[in-house]
């Protein structure tokens, strides 16, 4: 080598110039185009590849630096949680019903995203996203990794966190998130930098992890906030990352705009949708609460979103129309989706329960327009039914959105106490979505969405069932027959809290730790 | 104008970072919640190696942020100097 040694080292901009650009060849034994066969179809024109600014400039050396740091961090709070048997520290044992879906709907899926982002990173031909892909992708394996581990050490104790990759393969409110990464996954590299990078890291991830995982702090579980936190420094880079994609894409050539502005507003509905469960464990899962959904939904969509779109309007993106619907949504959807699982809480891997008259004032102070007038009644009476012993729980399927995957549990926009169905046909066909917004990315890829495994439809014909299971036999039991597919324990994973095998053993236990007899 | 934020685990090493924020950002406002603190500032938002550097008493590498950081909003400038978010509207 003849490089010159300079005293002076090189600043970040020229260090990371170095580390992603130059770096790359053109083939010569195939032509460019097959050798990145995905580039192109989705209509989106690159003309530039050079263009790409990775705002971050994190070279393959510091990345490993600090990403070993955060480890090290992590890793020595997770072992002292454990062994100072931090889990007893938990404001309340209904806490961890949240973690449990955490861990079956969310950590999974870091692993897809993973996936994906190594995929897009194959797949783009410019050597800046490339790179700047493979770390997300390192990452999310982290995330994967680091979140498996944490809640492990729950498993030794608690119900519910035994089996998550096979439920999350099986069970109906599992399919809600997968089906949305799958969906994001089979579309090509640039669809998929939208519908992640960009939606979910850029849009939606802040409402996930940011004021979730300040509650978990808030309820006592150490291990979950460091997790989360850890993870969400990651993203912080990956919102850049889905930003800048924006940017380049729009940058380069005027005829990607429509593409860009169509996949964005797919993406923000579909995002909006997934995030119903976290609206549900923030209002009612979370014990000990920091602040209600609506006021997440404003600090960081209406105020930081709003801010995003009025600054992507210099390049004719304007905010989705389908975002209209969340205003007014905002107020209900973490009632609706509570009071869906409490009926269905004989088929959910984690307990349910209707709260307390305190946490009731609570929801009404948070939502002064919607909580008295239309959930209040109706959670008293189920309260007071379980109290005298009717605990209610529905064994009926409900219909599920071919797009979301989510039971019909929305109402009409203008009218809170009517449901909302909608309908399309395709080749003879009847199909149903949830909204407007669903209904719109049905009838656009129609071809697309009926292969949909939902998983309603799977149990009613038949395909949900241990094998060897015969139906036909005299006092069959489907639902007991589902539960066993999924790989619950019937009794102790699902059912209402109070009675359950966790309360029960997390009030001995932690009376325990504070008594000697 | 819109606002740009940025948030920080609550630890011994960003309680000198808030600071020197604050002190360069006079417009910037810190909201903190259990085991973070978040920064609004309207329109822009700039961390300066040199004011961290006064506050610890060493050099400070601006990526070392990565350590504590959670979330931001707002374009990112970084060099060796500073950490600029902004939004060009």
């Amino acid at each position: 080598m003849d490089m010159h040694a300079t005293k002076k080292k090189l600043g970040i901009k020229e260090k990371y110039a170095h580390m992603t650009r130059g770096l790359d060849w053109e083939t010569s034994y195939q032509p460019m185009e097959k050798v990145f066969p995905q580039a192109t179809f989705e209509g989106i024109k690159i003309h530039d590849w050079d263009k790409w600014e990775d705002p971050f400039r994190l070279t393959m050396d510091s990345y490993w630096k600090y990403q070993a740091e955060k480890e090290r961090k992590l890793y020595a709070v997770l072992d002292a949680f454990a062994q100072n048997n931090g889990h007893l520290g938990l404001t309340d044992a209904r806490y961890l019903n949240a973690i449990k879906l955490f861990l079956t709907g969310i950590s999974p899926l870091e692993y897809v995203a993973h996936r994906g982002f190594a995929a897009a990173g194959r797949n783009f031909p410019g050597v800046g996203p490339r790179v700047a892909c493979l770390m997300q992708s390192v990452d999310e394996m982290r995330h994967a990794q680091t979140q498996i581990h944490a809640l492990s050490n729950y498993n030794k104790h608690y119900d519910g966190f035994h089996d998550f990759k096979h439920m999350l393969e099986r069970v109906w409110y599992l399919s809600v998130p997968k089906s949305f990464f799958d969906d994001a996954f089979s579309a090509g590299p640039f669809e998929w930098m939208i519908a992640i990078g960009f939606s979910f890291e850029y849009v939606l991830t802040n409402l996930l992890f940011v004021p979730f995982m300040s509650g978990a702090a808030y309820n006592g579980d150490m291990a979950t906030v460091t997790f989360g936190f850890s993870a969400q420094s990651d993203e912080a880079r990956h919102m850049t990352l889905g930003l800048e994609c924006i940017k380049f894409m729009l940058e380069q050539d005027p005829d990607n705009l429509p593409i860009v502005q169509k996949w964005i507003d797919k993406w923000a509905w579909r995002g909006v949708r997934v995030l119903t469960l976290v609206a549900m464990m923030m209002d009612y899962m979370l014990p000990k609460r920091v602040m209600s959904w609506k006021e997440a939904w404003e600090i960081y969509f209406e105020q930081n979103g709003g801010a995003l779109f009025a600054d992507l309007a210099r390049y004719g993106i304007t905010m989705p129309e389908c975002l209209k619907q969340c205003s007014i949504d905002k107020e209900h959807i973490g009632h609706q989706a509570w009071a869906t699982f409490y009926q269905y809480g004989g088929a959910a891997a984690f307990h349910t329960w209707m709260p307390s008259d305190d946490e009731m004032d609570w929801l009404s102070s948070k939502y002064p327009n919607t909580f008295d007038k239309y959930y209040r009644a109706r959670f008293t009476h189920w309260r007071n039914e379980a109290e005298k012993g009717n605990r209610f729980y529905t064994n009926t399927l409900p219909m599920l959105c071919q797009v979301c995957q989510i039971p019909m549990l929305f109402t009409e926009p203008d009218d809170p106490t009517t449901i909302c169905y909608r309908e399309s046909e395709y080749d003879g066909e009847k199909y149903h979505t949830c909204s407007d917004g669903c209904k719109h990315i049905f009838d656009d890829e129609p071809q697309k969405y009926i292969q949909a495994w939902l998983p309603v439809h799977q149990i009613y014909q038949g395909n949900c069932f241990p094998e060897g299971t015969d139906p036909t036999v005299e006092g069959f039991d489907p639902l007991a027959k589902v539960l066993e597919y999924y790989h619950f324990d019937m009794g102790n994973d699902n059912l209402d809290f109070e009675g359950s095998r966790d309360q029960a053993n997390f009030a001995a236990w932690r009376g325990m730790a504070t008594k000697n007899t | 104008m819109s606002k740009v934020f940025i948030a920080f685990q609550c630890n011994e090493d960003t309680r000198p970072i808030v600071e020197a924020v604050l002190a360069d950002n006079p417009h910037a406002e810190a909201i903190e919640s259990p085991a973070m603190v978040k920064i609004d500032a309207e329109g822009s938002l700039v961390i300066k190696r040199e004011s961290i550097e006064e506050l610890i008493g060493r050099t400070f590498d601006l990526q070392e942020l990565q350590m504590s950081l959670i979330t931001l909003s707002g374009h990112l400038d970084e060099d060796d100097d500073q950490f600029k978010l902004s939004w060009l509207n």
